[in-house]
């Protein structure tokens, strides 16, 4: 046991930070802190994509021939708790480490070659599409179908999508529909690479709950697929959806925004005041806090573990869904701890903050939109598998079933 | 024993609750939201005139009832269809006051407020008392013939609506003295107040009220000079017990939807309800709902006891739904999924008002911390 970094992971750290320190713009900074990033523009993620990229660490996680770092697990870790302490904007995963993760390793050369480098420039911006009003936590009785033309050129896609993350901002989507109606769910679903440009698409946003366009509904009515864009083989999609999911489930924990959300806790109840004195000397306010800390501290080394596994060669199982619900219940409640912190000036709407101004807005504590991040996050627990998914293959996985 | 509504009070529920439910849709509050007043006028007539603000005042004060029941009625309702309007802070909270302390030329307000034709707001807390109801920093001084008025108040809610408002100023004491606090009823368009306001994320609107030499006469004062805390705290019990049966009322609508949505949502072949994990959390919230009813019941039966009686109710109620609000706000997303995240989805509005509820006289914590400096250990 030991339960320090070694030299060279110490040496990587100082290089992320110092990376930071000097790359990473000051706006972009202020936008992320205290917010999650929630008021980014595409242009603002962007430009993060190509300062990471013209540095090599926009990809990490990819094979080197395809032009990635090979980071081993630690490695991706150190990165992502030292960009969420400066503030970095999350890299939207969608194309970089859930889609090129398949055509790695399913795809063919042509879509590589084409698909890769398009993706690293910023040419396309990818979204998913997965879930359907009908398959949510049931995901595999989605219903969007893929017929082949006559001519054996295109598939005519026909269906709904739904909850696709950032869709508005995206040309390109990679979507599960279903090649086969007459086999077991799982065997008739393919892969495909869609056009957003093609006729017959619609982006319909969804306005959530807090006032944000975050997720979108996507209709295609006949649209033409060319045949080019299946990747791997047809009705072997589930497969490599499983696949993805793997990769999806990196960085679950949250660890990183755990950690600022509790400062941003700490620093709320600090300004506050309740009965004349700071809330953070309140005992009661204090001990929740102390906590929501202590499962953090845990959670954290739990995390750990599971990296260092990964880094030596291991997969990880349930420990995946098990990061998922701690991780969520952990943030969850640091959300509500914010907002309870806010007092009465969580109350106002402050959605506007979001746009990048508070004006108009009373914020002696500079609170921020607190509330609205504690009903959007809770999302947290719902997408990307629900906790109650995630509990039923803990528990399938651990008894054996 | 008895917890059967009177039969006035029963047809009064009937009334307002078929009214709502044919006039106060999901559709129809998204717009009014939307609306830069963030209230709709033909509604709030036409909630007067079924008699629903008359049913927030005694007999001696003008309307019809005014008790802790009939204000748990009336907001439960309320709560049940999500109503933004400002009923609570135009009559429960300023109106109240003003039949509470006034003379006889400020109560015939309170016949306009009855009538559906005063908007009213109570501006007290400040950007730094958080809870606390005797932290009140806005002095008030006399100036020949004159009082001035200085200060900051908080988070006011319904002031840009308000026609009046009643303010509250300290003349003496310390800033945490309960003794010393004065309240002045003001039209709201007095010189030096300014009103900088903006969307509550439950829906409705509230303000910052900035008073900069407000320069009023002697008559506008409300009540006795310094001796005004009872009767805001008093007031702040009414209108906490309303809007907990407020909540109550959004509760219930809440684990409706909730109810709904588990027998007729089907994954993996089945309505999702069959599956335990749900079904036990579902009844997990129907049994909090009836704590939740009896606690609304303790609290306004006990509005018209003695002070002790009154606070020790209320905040234990306060507690209670607090608890209960964030379980069931919570729950009930996470039951439907993705589905209640959206802002078309009735249920998104409700959850918020249930858990915003909390944001205001007073949190879970803070009552639960006067419950016992209450002395109920």
């Amino acid at each position: 046991m030991d339960l320090s970094y070694s030299d060279e992971e110490k040496a990587f750290r100082d290089e992320v930070r110092n990376f930071l320190a000097e790359k990473l713009p000051k706006d972009l900074r202020d936008k992320v802190a205290g917010t999650d990033g929630d008021g980014l523009t595409k242009e603002d993620m962007e430009r993060w994509h190509s300062i990471l990229n013209d540095q090599g660490w926009l990809v990490p996680n990819w094979p080197k021939k395809f032009g990635g770092a090979e980071w081993n697990a630690v490695q991706k870790h150190i990165f992502e708790e030292e960009a969420a302490a400066a503030n970095a904007p999350r890299i939207v995963p969608f194309g970089f480490s859930m889609l090129a993760p398949v055509l790695h390793k399913f795809g063919s050369q042509e879509q590589n070659d084409y698909w890769l480098p398009r993706m690293l420039n910023g040419d396309d911006w990818w979204c998913q599409g997965y879930s359907e009003p009908g398959a949510g936590s049931d995901l595999a009785s989605l219903k969007t179908t893929a017929v082949l033309n006559e001519a054996g050129t295109h598939y005519i896609v026909n269906g709904q999508k739904t909850w696709t993350t950032l869709g508005q901002h995206a040309n390109m989507i990679f979507c599960l529909v279903r090649t086969n109606k007459d086999v077991k769910q799982q065997e008739g679903i393919s892969f495909l690479l869609i056009d957003m440009t093609t006729p017959g698409i619609e982006v319909r946003p969804i306005i959530l709950l807090d006032g944000a366009h975050e997720v979108n509904e996507v209709w295609f009515t006949d649209v033409e697929v060319p045949v080019e864009n299946l990747v791997g083989e047809e009705n072997k999609g589930w497969t490599y959806a499983k696949y993805l999911l793997t990769h999806e489930r990196t960085n679950i924990a949250g660890v990183g925004f755990s950690k600022a959300g509790l400062n941003t806790v700490k620093r709320l109840a600090k300004a506050e005041m309740s009965n004349g004195r700071p809330l953070i000397e309140n005992p009661h306010f204090a001990a929740r806090i102390a906590q929501v800390e202590i499962d953090l501290w845990a959670m954290s080394t739990t995390n750990l573990r599971i990296i260092s596994k990964a880094a030596g060669g291991g997969t990880p199982g349930i420990e995946a869904s098990m990061l998922k619900v701690k991780g969520t219940v952990i943030r969850q409640e640091i959300n509500d701890l914010a907002r309870r912190a806010a007092g009465v000036y969580a109350m106002p709407f402050a959605s506007e903050a979001l746009e990048g101004s508070n004006a108009g807005l009373p914020d002696p504590l500079g609170a921020g939109p607190v509330a609205a991040k504690y009903f959007n996050n809770r999302k947290l627990s719902i997408f990307g598998g629900s906790n109650e998914i995630q509990k039923g293959i803990i528990a399938k996985v651990s008894m054996g079933g | 024993m008895n917890f059967e509504l009177t039969e006035e009070r029963q047809m009064l529920q009937d009334t307002l609750r078929r009214f709502l439910r044919d006039r106060y849709d999901t559709a129809t509050r998204n717009k009014i939201l939307d609306s830069e007043t963030g209230l709709s006028p033909e509604i709030w007539q036409e909630l007067a005139e079924l008699g629903v603000i008359g049913a927030l005042f005694t007999e001696e004060q003008g309307g019809f009832g005014g008790k802790g029941f009939d204000l748990a009625v009336v907001f439960e309702e309320l709560g049940r269809a999500g109503v933004v309007e400002p009923f609570l802070d135009t009559a429960v909270l300023a109106g109240g006051l003003v039949a509470d302390l006034g003379n006889e030329s400020q109560r015939t307000l309170v016949e306009e407020i009855i009538e559906g034709t005063c908007q009213m707001a109570f501006a007290h807390g400040e950007p730094t008392s958080r809870y606390d109801l005797n932290r009140v920093q806005t002095t008030a001084r006399n100036v020949g013939d004159a009082i001035v008025l200085n200060g900051h108040k908080a988070v006011v809610v319904n002031a840009e609506a308000a026609d009046h408002l009643v303010i509250s100023a300290r003349e003496g004491g310390e800033p945490s003295k309960e003794a010393g606090i004065s309240l002045f009823l003001v039209p709201a368009d007095t010189k030096g107040i300014t009103i900088q306001g903006y969307a509550l994320l439950a829906g409705g609107r509230a303000a910052e009220v900035m008073l900069d030499e407000v320069t009023i006469p002697v008559s506008a004062r409300l009540g006795k000079a310094g001796e005004t805390f009872a009767a805001i705290e008093a007031r702040i019990a009414a209108a906490s017990i309303a809007q907990c049966a407020e909540t109550l009322g959004a509760m219930d609508t809440a684990t409706a939807l909730t109810k709904e949505y588990l027998m007729t949502r089907k994954q993996f072949g089945r309505p999702i309800g069959t599956f335990q994990a749900l079904a036990f959390r579902m009844s997990e919230m129907l049994i909090e709902m009836e704590q939740a009813r009896s606690a609304v019941i303790n609290a306004a039966g006990h509005l018209e006891a003695s002070r002790k009686e009154r606070e020790i109710n209320v905040s234990a109620t306060k507690n209670l739904i607090g608890r209960v609000g964030r379980l069931v706000g919570e729950d009930s997303i996470q039951m439907h999924g993705g589905i209640a995240m959206t802002q078309e989805y009735e249920l998104a509005h409700i959850a918020k008002r249930i858990v915003m509820a909390d944001h205001r006289f007073g949190d879970t914590d803070h009552h639960l911390e006067r419950f016992i400096a209450l002395g109920a250990m």
